[in-house]
């Protein structure tokens, strides 16, 4: 298993070099980029569903890095399960990418660029899977980071880009930071840096709980919690669409990856009160990331930002796991945590299919604006049909595989009644009331996108214009992927009774001995307390539909008539007459004005003499975060006033220099004496 | 014989809820002193629909033919798993109340996509207004439901219905309060009159009507006749999970005709208490809304904090 795990990374390390190798021999093919990066993913899935199936843990020792710190390397079920979901990522990609870069291919030092830092980001991913010790953590968390600030500024030439990517890896080393304190607390009341040393390190409750909320604050930066999320809907949007669907899709997952992993692995023992932290944090990342996601006009900033809503559905539901871990209820926690990690899988499957859906529409009409865009489904059918799926995925409908992760998420909030603690239990249910709240808001959010961007009469010309991708392979890509949501939407005991592996590993126990994980149901608590058996409702449509349309048609026969769109006798119907993403969004932007930062300006130029007629009327809406101006800005203002103080010293004089130098020489002179 | 008895079961659902309908007009027309029509109307005009051709835009897409059909089936699923004579249907265990709230989302989704379709502003309106009103409704009402799902410990409605059964008429605060939030939930998301008004077509207060303006024929009755599903998978809902008394709990004759009969009558009441309420009360403005619904979300966090601190056994 290792080898497999180990051949994907190092498959995506010499995708990278291929590239390079390129600029300087142009007879290697630039094709071989995706050939490699193809098997990476597909040697990643192979040991991510080995890993699983076999659920055992795998371990090395390489003699890389320093002399006296060998890398350790362990593969358990954990490791093999986010193994699974970069594999499949990464293999989606590898179809997508040839035609999707073709016009980059043509600059062979940008593509060397791209692909150089892609193979180094989804290797380094792949490491921070592997590590088994601090050190080498670090390392690979690193190189994942500081190879995607290169990929979010690929597009630099426009200034908005390179600020994003600024932000980007500023965060991401504050974050890097962050989780190195943890890991430091950690190992100072243990013998090395090992994961074996950290679990055995006896910490007080005081640390352990210092250490929880550094990794948590660390992991959270890069998982882009609320309200430390803003750098996420700068930096994902702009990098090229694969790359933000790697990013959006799979790299926070990497994160949660870490935040489960120092959690429910490395801390000798969980407190309910973090979880309560982990709940109310994921609760308010997920209501405000779809209530911002709701508001962008652009897709992939909108994509970007309902990573953050479903981020904050997962760690809402690992708090709820550990809060039943703390509490003596491991089957409840299992739950909880099978539900947890089923919706990173699932979000991961069709936040990528999205982002590629939005590529292959980025690359057709050079659009992103969705008020710009519009009937895109008779021109782009295939296309749409895929998008469809995503959309119904994300918006959790029932028989697709969103549904089951929430649906699961739910029946771990209702068994709060097993609880002791009243405070606990009455928030525990008012957090499962902000999670409908999230799954109606983002059903709202999907249509508002699908109608827009698919539906209606195109609003420009670019739309207007747009074609069908012809290319068979970069549709394959999203097609694999919609495929998956569906299956495992019909048939989701099939990644469930991998995922059970992976809880038995972490918390020690499965999911209760009444539960049923059939090929046509899932109960997973017991048959009498729930069950959903999406194979059987499936039939039970067809049958309904079937004979619907049987007697509708086969027996009635009438024909369809076409003809124009009624326009009440005025006549003249024009595509700006549509409803666009800031009129369908006006209610709810009402409704939840507190939650943002709305400037809405109305200029009216009124005809010359008369002061009633209205000549022309320009309305313009601006939206901003609340944590951008109450968080950011005030630390932003902080830094530079500090800096500001600190840069006194600089008087440019060459004797104030002197002065220092003599100044430093007596203070060592004084020390070492 | 389960099976079968499901299928009859759901047939049944389905077949007398334009009845539903009828029997509602007719309590309103008497209230407001008009002539109404024959309790059949509803299926007179539904018939009178399905011979009539279609008239559909030049700009319509296929998801704007295929729509109707995937609402109708996504109700047919949602009534064939709600008990309705009999409490222990084998279809309840495909699915539980979480399901058929998702049931109802998988409608509402469609229907609002293909009021965008045509690209006119009043499809888009009536979208805009339904997924707002809908993502107000949809905690509300999950809020009432788990407090029935959290006294029974389980979701599935056959086993929270069997579980009022054993208890027996006991006064619970919290049914109180979940009651009266489904109400008002049922009346926001059937579109009944305090929150939008069926037969209204007045371009600035229509909702439901604004995004299926554009469909005619057969596609108008699978959408009318899925409304018609909709209003009466909440009446039963509601009268069967806090009134569930006279349920069939075996499937012999005299049981089953017994059940249906008490269905009738528990639904003929809810029409009743339904035409009294749409008389009383006017429209609101849309932006009212959001107040009407936060207090149905209200009594339903008042529902599950009363069966928390009062009723829970620990």
């Amino acid at each position: 298993m290792l080898f497999l795990a180990y051949s994907a990374v190092i498959f995506s390390f010499a995708s990278g070099s291929i590239a390079l190798v390129h600029v300087f021999k142009p007879e290697v093919h630039q094709q071989w980029v995706f050939w490699l990066l193809g098997l990476s993913g597909f040697a990643a899935i192979l040991a991510g569903v080995g890993g699983l199936i076999t659920s055992q843990t795998y371990l090395d020792t390489l003699n890389l890095g320093l002399p006296w710190l060998p890398w350790h390397i362990h593969f358990d079920s954990l490791s093999a399960l986010f193994y699974l979901i970069i594999g499949i990522a990464v293999f989606s990609i590898s179809f997508y990418a040839p035609h999707y870069t073709h016009a980059m291919q043509k600059d062979a030092q940008g593509f060397a660029v791209l692909s150089l830092f892609t193979g180094v980001f989804i290797g380094g991913m792949l490491l921070v899977l592997l590590a088994d010790d601090a050190f080498m953590f670090m390392i690979a968390w690193e190189l994942m980071s500081v190879a995607s600030y290169f990929l979010v500024a690929f597009d630099h030439e426009n200034s908005a880009n390179r600020r994003a990517a600024f932000l980007y890896l500023l965060m991401a080393e504050v974050g890097a930071l962050l989780i190195i304190l943890a890991f430091g607390v950690m190992a100072s009341f243990a013998s090395d840096f090992t994961f074996d040393a950290l679990r055995a390190s006896h910490l007080s409750t005081m640390w352990m709980s210092v250490a929880f909320i550094l990794a948590l604050m660390g992991f959270g930066m890069k998982a882009g919690l609320v309200p430390i999320h803003v750098w996420l809907p700068e930096a994902h949007p702009v990098a090229p669409s694969h790359i933000s669907a790697l990013m959006s899709g799979v790299m926070l997952k990497v994160a949660i990856y870490g935040l489960i992993r120092f959690c429910f692995d490395l801390l000798p023992e969980v407190h309910w009160e973090w979880g309560v932290v982990l709940m109310v944090i994921g609760t308010l990342s997920a209501v405000s990331g779809i209530l911002y996601a709701m508001m962008q006009q652009n897709l992939k900033r909108l994509l970007a930002y309902s990573s953050v809503e479903n981020i904050g559905i997962i760690v809402m539901v690992l708090g709820l796991s550990m809060i039943f871990l703390a509490n003596n209820y491991p089957e409840l926690a299992a739950l909880g945590l099978l539900a947890a990690l089923l919706h990173a899988f699932n979000h991961a499957l069709f936040k990528n299919l999205l982002f590629l859906g939005a590529g292959i529409i980025h690359h057709q009409t050079h659009e992103l604006n969705i008020d710009m865009l519009g009937g895109l489904i008779k021109r782009m059918p295939k296309t749409s049909f895929l998008f469809l799926i995503g959309c119904m995925s994300i918006s959790s409908l029932p028989l697709f595989n969103g549904f089951v992760s929430e649906w699961l998420a739910f029946q771990t909030a209702l068994r709060v009644d097993v609880l002791d603690n009243g405070v606990l239990r009455s928030l525990i249910p008012v957090s499962a009331a902000a999670l409908a709240l999230t799954a109606a808001l983002a059903a709202a959010c999907f249509v508002n996108v699908f109608g827009l961007t698919f539906l209606g009469v195109p609003r420009s010309r670019h739309a207007e214009k747009a074609k069908e991708i012809n290319d068979k392979s970069m549709l394959a890509a999203p097609a694999m992927l919609a495929g998956f949501c569906f299956f495992f939407g019909i048939f989701p005991s099939s990644i469930l009774h991998l995922i059970d592996n992976v809880a038995k590993q972490l918390i020690g126990s499965n999911l209760p001995a009444q539960s049923v994980l059939s090929f046509f149901s899932i109960a997973p608590l017991s048959a009498q307390q729930a069950s959903y058996s999406p194979p059987l409702i499936l039939v039970g449509a067809l049958m309904a539909a079937g004979v619907c349309f049987w007697v509708l048609h086969r027996k009635l026969k009438t024909s369809v008539r076409i003809a124009p769109t009624w326009d009440c006798g005025f006549g003249g119907l024009t595509p700006r007459m549509q409803y666009t993403s800031s009129a369908f969004t006006m209610p709810l932007r009402r409704i939840f004005s507190p939650a943002f930062l709305i400037e809405e300006t109305i200029e009216k130029t009124m005809r010359s003499h008369t002061q009633t007629n209205v000549e022309q009327v320009r309305y313009s809406l601006h939206i901003q975060d609340h944590s951008w101006i109450h968080l950011y800005q005030p630390v932003e203002h902080g830094v530079n006033r500090v800096a500001k103080q600190v840069g006194r010293i600089q008087t440019g004089n060459i004797r104030t220099y002197l002065g220092y130098s003599l100044a430093t020489l007596i203070l060592l002179l004084w020390v070492v004496s | 014989m389960n099976g079968l008895m499901a299928v009859v079961q759901t047939a049944l659902f389905v077949a007398l809820s334009p009845l539903l309908m009828g029997f509602l007009k007719f309590c309103k027309c008497w209230l407001q002193n008009r002539r109404a029509p024959s309790f059949l109307q509803p299926y007179r005009d539904l018939l009178k629909l399905t011979y009539k051709q279609p008239v559909i835009s030049q700009e319509a897409s296929w998801l704007f033919c295929v729509a109707p059909y995937l609402i109708f089936t996504a109700m047919i699923l949602a009534a064939s798993v709600v008990p309705f004579i009999a409490v222990d249907q084998p279809t309840s265990a495909e699915a539980d109340v979480i399901v058929l709230v998702g049931f109802f989302a998988f409608a509402r989704f469609f229907l609002a996509l293909a009021g965008l379709d045509i690209g006119t502003a009043f499809g888009g309106m009536g979208s805009s207004r339904e997924m707002t009103i809908s993502s107000l409704a949809e905690p509300a009402m999950l809020m009432a439901v788990f407090t029935l799902t959290m006294t029974a410990s389980t979701t599935n409605l056959s086993g929270a219905i069997e579980h009022v059964l054993q208890e027996g008429l006991i006064l619970r605060p919290s049914f109180v309060f979940a009651l009266f939030a489904l109400i008002l939930v049922t009346m926001a998301e059937t579109g009944r009159i305090p929150v939008d008004n069926p037969t209204t077509h007045l371009e600035l207060t229509m909702i439901h009507e604004a995004m299926i303006l554009e469909y005619s024929g057969r596609h108008l009755a699978l959408i009318e006749w899925a409304s018609a599903l909709k209003l009466m998978l909440y009446g039963v809902l509601i009268s069967n999970i806090f009134f569930p008394w006279g349920i069939a709990e075996s499937f012999t004759l005299s049981a089953l005709g017994y059940g249906l009969l008490a269905i009738l009558g528990k639904l003929v009441f809810l029409c009743i208490f339904l035409a009294l309420a749409e008389t009383a009360v006017a429209k609101m403005r849309l932006f009212r809304v959001q107040e009407y619904l936060g207090f149905a979300y209200l009594l339903g966090v008042l529902g599950m904090l009363s069966h928390i601190i009062l009723e829970s056994t620990r």
